[in-house]
């Protein structure tokens, strides 16, 4: 479990990064912060390693402060995905998986036989090993970008817009592959995302930030929709003219539902599961 | 071209002389201009004087130079270290500026992964961005080599013996084919120790683009 408590974080002459955030993020779940860019979302990621220091304010995990612990150490203890990947170019596949690990002094060796396994467990070819990172398509660096996440096998994993720079097959393909890898591995994930559609995919809990981290609505993808708590909310996760918007139309066969451009999207059935 | 084959026992022989004086200016060049380089990539404050200062160095004549270094170090006017510290202070002041901009054209996104996964500071540099500023920094050396080579000819001004010394004595003695002897045989060092240094860079680093357009990552973004 990671706790923030009142946690602010303030740039030389700006505006709050981060205003009095608080948070509970519960373990072996996936937790999504979606928001526009500038809501803070990445800066309250990169607190939890300790990339960023709060200027105000505590973060826990699993009840022990983060600063009680060595940041060099503690990032080693995290998993971290990025956008585009950010592999080390210099590095084969292998050892860019085999970072950590190798970084905490386990024998290259094994470090590798570890990795090998790695690239089955994110759907790699074993015969991308020996490849560097430029050699990779977008989707396939990716992949490696989360097996590098895995390799000290954390218990948290933070994921700052893994599947932003791929385009949308790729991407649709990946997000499978996290639920999948979720539902098998049980991290407790951080996830960050400007796209509502990937945070409702992928969240157990997904909390809607506003500027300065404000949170807008935290709650399952449900409880969001089913209540949108304020007209900002309503508006970015589009309930009332976007895809979202679905009203009722009576065809010969039955009721169907339109989306607000008049496309039909689903047919109604009596029962809900 | 009689002249050549008489004299090749000589023109080997300051060949290999030139190559010495030039090669230790080179290494001592690089060796220096990595911290200073370093220092004007990581400090805001003092990348301009540092850059600055390089470059007016290299401004310098080398006559000027071989002139004020003995005073100032206390060295003989007439020595080979004159020669080798003159050309060191040109070699760094090429390299700098290489070195700087080398650190500096590093993807941010790498550096920050490199936090991210726990490096600390030290290793990162050695393992990640020293290897990642490689092939810019060897830019600057192959420009630093060929520079060297060609320069440490005045050399001869001072009285060290290299290739330098084909031109004084083919002016003096009018003997066009010991000039251009001199000038061949400069450049084919100056073009064999270039290729030495690709080479070197290729086997190095293995992962580098051979040609310095990289990817940007929309192009790879759309060719996953």
């Amino acid at each position: 479990m990671i706790e923030f408590e009142s946690v602010t974080k303030r740039y030389a002459n700006g505006p709050d990064a981060v205003h009095d955030f608080s948070l509970t993020i519960p373990a072996r779940k996936t937790t999504v912060l979606v928001g526009s860019s500038g809501s803070g979302k990445t800066t309250l990621l990169r607190m939890i390693n300790r990339m960023v220091e709060p200027t105000s304010g505590v973060i826990t995990i699993d009840g022990e402060d983060v600063r009680d612990k060595e940041a060099v150490k503690l990032r080693r203890s995290i998993g971290y995905v990025m956008q585009s990947a950010g592999l080390i170019p210099h590095h084969r596949v292998i050892d860019n998986i085999a970072t950590v690990p190798v970084l905490n002094g386990v024998p290259r060796k094994q470090a590798r036989e570890a990795a090998i396994a790695l690239l089955d467990v994110v759907g790699l070819d074993r015969t991308l090993a020996q490849r560097y990172p430029s050699q990779l398509s977008g989707g396939q660096q990716q992949r490696v970008g989360v097996a590098r996440g895995l390799a000290a096998d954390p218990n948290i994993l933070l994921m700052d817009e893994p599947f932003g720079a791929v385009d949308p097959i790729v991407r649709a393909e990946l997000q499978r592959e996290i639920l999948r890898l979720q539902r098998d591995l049980e991290k407790t994930i951080v996830f960050v995302t400007h796209d509502i559609d990937e945070a409702f995919l992928l969240g157990d809990q997904v909390v809607i930030l506003e500027t300065g981290a404000r949170i807008a609505q935290v709650g399952s993808p449900s409880q969001i929709m089913d209540n949108p708590a304020n007209e900002f909310v309503a508006s970015f996760i589009g309930a009332n003219n976007g895809k979202r918007a679905l009203s009722t139309k009576a065809t010969e066969s039955g009721t169907v539902l339109v989306d607000a451009q008049g496309r039909t999207q689903g047919r109604l059935v009596e029962e809900g599961p | 071209m009689t002249w050549v084959s008489n004299n090749l026992d000589l023109i080997v022989s300051l060949t290999v002389a030139h190559l010495r004086q030039s090669a230790l200016p080179i290494i001592l060049g690089l060796l220096l201009a990595l911290p200073l380089g370093w220092l004007a990539f990581r400090f805001r404050r003092a990348r301009g004087p540092i850059l600055v200062s390089s470059g007016l160095l290299y401004t310098v004549p080398s006559l000027a130079l071989f002139a004020i270094l003995p005073p100032l170090l206390g060295i003989s006017f007439l020595s080979i270290a004159n020669l080798i510290i003159a050309l060191t202070i040109y070699a760094v002041a090429i390299m700098v500026r290489s070195v700087a901009d080398a650190l500096g054209s590093i993807d941010p996104d790498v550096r920050s992964a490199a936090v991210a996964m726990g490096y600390r500071p030290w290793r990162s540099f050695w393992s990640v961005e020293l290897p990642l500023a490689g092939p810019v920094i060897l830019a600057g050396l192959r420009v630093a080599a060929v520079s060297t080579i060609s320069l440490a000819t005045v050399g001869v001004l001072i009285g060290a013996e290299n290739l330098g010394y084909l031109f004084t004595n083919g002016l003096q003695r009018r003997i066009v084919p010991e000039v251009l002897a001199g000038v061949v045989a400069v450049m084919v060092i100056a073009l064999v120790i270039d290729l030495v240094l690709v080479i070197a860079g290729r086997m190095l680093m293995p992962w580098a683009p051979r040609r310095p357009d990289r990817k940007s990552k929309a192009e790879r973004a759309m060719a996953s």
